[in-house]
């Protein structure tokens, strides 16, 4: 791996040796999966709007009695109206985000708000194209990436974590010092660390799979080509809340992950997802190994 | 400064900024180059879908004991028409279901005529494009029994259903319901012209009395209150162009998705 040294001092500033971290594919892929989530997301909204009930099994619809066992709405209160969240049988009142929001300056019944939406306004056509071209989009920039991470031994040399890593005892420490938000230096941050690995591993290789399988699971045509896809998820509306709850946890993971990259140094972060060089830094008593 | 002057700049600067992206974004949305890009897609999704699939690859079939409880009905659910008021009144004795266009011989056939056919029966889901799905039993005569009798003549690609349902009443008739299938789907085993559910005869809410069902695709390709069967090389210079009530509106024509 190539090494470039830069800013030798002889003072005890710490010295700065700047490493190729991520390959052009990671890179790109990287990039242009932040463009597909983001859009696959705002209009997944779009598209949840249009029925903002999630059920369980082969069938579910709102016909009484409604088994859905989520459900975002509006009632109405007084001469305005309220946004309710229902989750079983807990009721909360969300007026302002879900179930009732501003739109055009006017509190509108809608599940999720116009802001998150696009377009911003209730399109359940326009929001399925946008919704449709990004998941092509995403599909194809995720097999690109796949395999340059089994060819390109990404995955092995990256991703996956080493023995060493997966003892009780380091796993511990590492828990504890991301509690404490204290990140390795020097060497020991050359490598992702062992909690970073498995949550990548989580990510790359369950949360964004199901995502796609779950998306084709609620399509009558892949329902006929892959019939097994409704026996692995219990039905299409069961998919469809997998696929709401893979999504949450996605844009959890993204929350997660931005503010650790703000934590942990931001412009070294953004330059080696950019540029791909990574600095480390060393105490001068350290040793540089290249 | 205080702090509540500071949180209403912040709150100001940042709606500012959320209106200037939401601005934004509908313009990007409603531009037409823009759309014309992303509607590539739904070529990708009908040739994937087609590749994968054969001409007799069915929809999965359930048991009585998925049936729902409650099937709902969603568009018209009572078609605002004397016309159609008159043919409920006698249980559609005088309804005929006109098969024209491009074809060797034009059917006019009663709903005895259809019943007197084979049949097939068929407990699918359906699955509305605003992500609701319903699972019924429906009865009917296989389209391609029909296309059959009638027989295509040279260079017919697509079967369009009329319908007795205005879904947006309006003066010139634009806001009539229809639909278009092509003929792998028209051909295909599960795609028969309903008369009867769960075991009765097709309720007025679902489309009395004959529905289409097209079961490898959304429920609004299953035509409701069908009144004619019309075979053309091109759905060009029907309504709207884009071969149906919902595809004149913005929607994709292959539903299959």
């Amino acid at each position: 791996m190539a090494s470039v040294t830069s800013g030798v001092t002889d003072t005890a500033k710490p010295k700065k040796v700047l490493f190729y971290r991520h390959s052009v594919a990671v890179r790109i892929t990287h990039w242009l999966n932040v463009l597909c989530l983001s859009f696959l997301l705002m209009s997944g909204l779009q598209i949840f709007n249009a029925h903002p009930h999630l059920y369980w099994g082969q069938y579910g619809a709102d016909a009484l009695p409604d088994p859905s066992f989520i459900s975002i709405g509006a009632v109405e209160d007084g001469d305005t109206i309220k946004g309710v969240t229902r989750i079983g049988s807990l009721s909360l009142n969300t007026t302002g985000v879900l179930g009732a929001s501003t739109e055009d300056g006017e509190l509108s019944p809608r599940a999720f708000p116009a802001w998150i939406t696009i377009p911003s306004y209730q399109d359940l056509a326009t929001g399925r194209r946008w919704h449709f071209f990004f998941a092509w989009f995403f599909v194809i920039n995720g097999l690109v990436y796949l395999l340059y991470g089994l060819i390109g031994r990404h995955f092995r040399r990256d991703i996956v974590p080493t023995k060493d890593q997966l003892t009780p005892g380091h796993l511990a420490q590492e828990i504890a010092d991301h509690a404490r938000l204290r990140f390795p230096k020097g060497e020991k941050a050359r490598h992702y660390n062992s909690l970073q690995k498995l949550t990548y591993m989580a990510i790359i290789f369950i949360i964004l799979p199901l995502m796609v399988l779950t998306g084709l699971t609620m399509s009558p045509g892949f329902n006929a080509i892959f019939p097994w896809l409704l026996d692995v998820f219990g039905g299409r509306q069961s998919a469809r809340t997998l696929h709401f709850i893979s999504a949450s946890l996605i844009v959890i993971f993204v929350i997660v992950h931005i503010v650790m990259v703000l934590v942990s140094g931001v412009w070294n972060n953004l330059r080696s997802m950019i540029t791909g060089y990574y600095a480390l830094k060393f105490e001068q008593k350290d040793e540089v190994s290249k | 400064m205080s702090f509540d002057l500071t949180r209403r700049r912040f709150l100001i600067g940042s709606s500012v900024a959320a209106t200037g992206l939401l601005t934004g974004c509908d313009a990007m949305v409603q531009s037409t180059t823009v759309n014309d890009i992303l509607q590539k897609a739904e070529s990708l999704t009908m040739g994937a879908q087609r590749l994968l699939m054969s001409r007799q690859t069915l929809a999965r079939e359930f048991s009585e004991a998925d049936l729902s409880p409650v099937f709902k009905a969603n568009g018209t659910s009572q078609p605002d028409s004397e016309d159609y008021a008159r043919m409920t009144e006698n249980n559609f004795a005088d309804w005929k279901l006109a098969v024209n266009g491009m074809v060797k011989t034009p059917l006019n056939l009663s709903l005895a005529d259809l019943k007197a056919m084979p049949s097939r029966t068929q407990i699918t889901r359906h699955d509305c494009v605003e992500g609701w799905s319903a699972i019924g039993k429906w009865t009917g005569v296989p389209l391609g029994l029909v296309l059959e009798k009638a027989g295509l003549a040279p260079g017919a690609r697509y079967a369009v259903f009329h319908c007795a349902d205005d879904l947006e009443p309006s003066l010139d008739g634009s806001g009539r319901y229809y639909e278009s299938i092509d003929l792998v789907d028209a051909w295909h085993p599960q795609t028969i012209l309903a008369y009867g559910m769960n075991g009765k005869d097709l309720e007025v809410a679902h489309g009395a009395p004959m529905r289409l069902r097209v079961e490898r695709q959304l429920g609004y390709k299953h035509a409701k209150y069908v009144m004619g069967i019309e075979l053309v090389e091109s759905f060009k210079n029907l309504a709207g162009g884009k071969g149906g009530f919902w595809e004149d509106r913005g929607y994709e024509w292959y539903a299959g998705i």
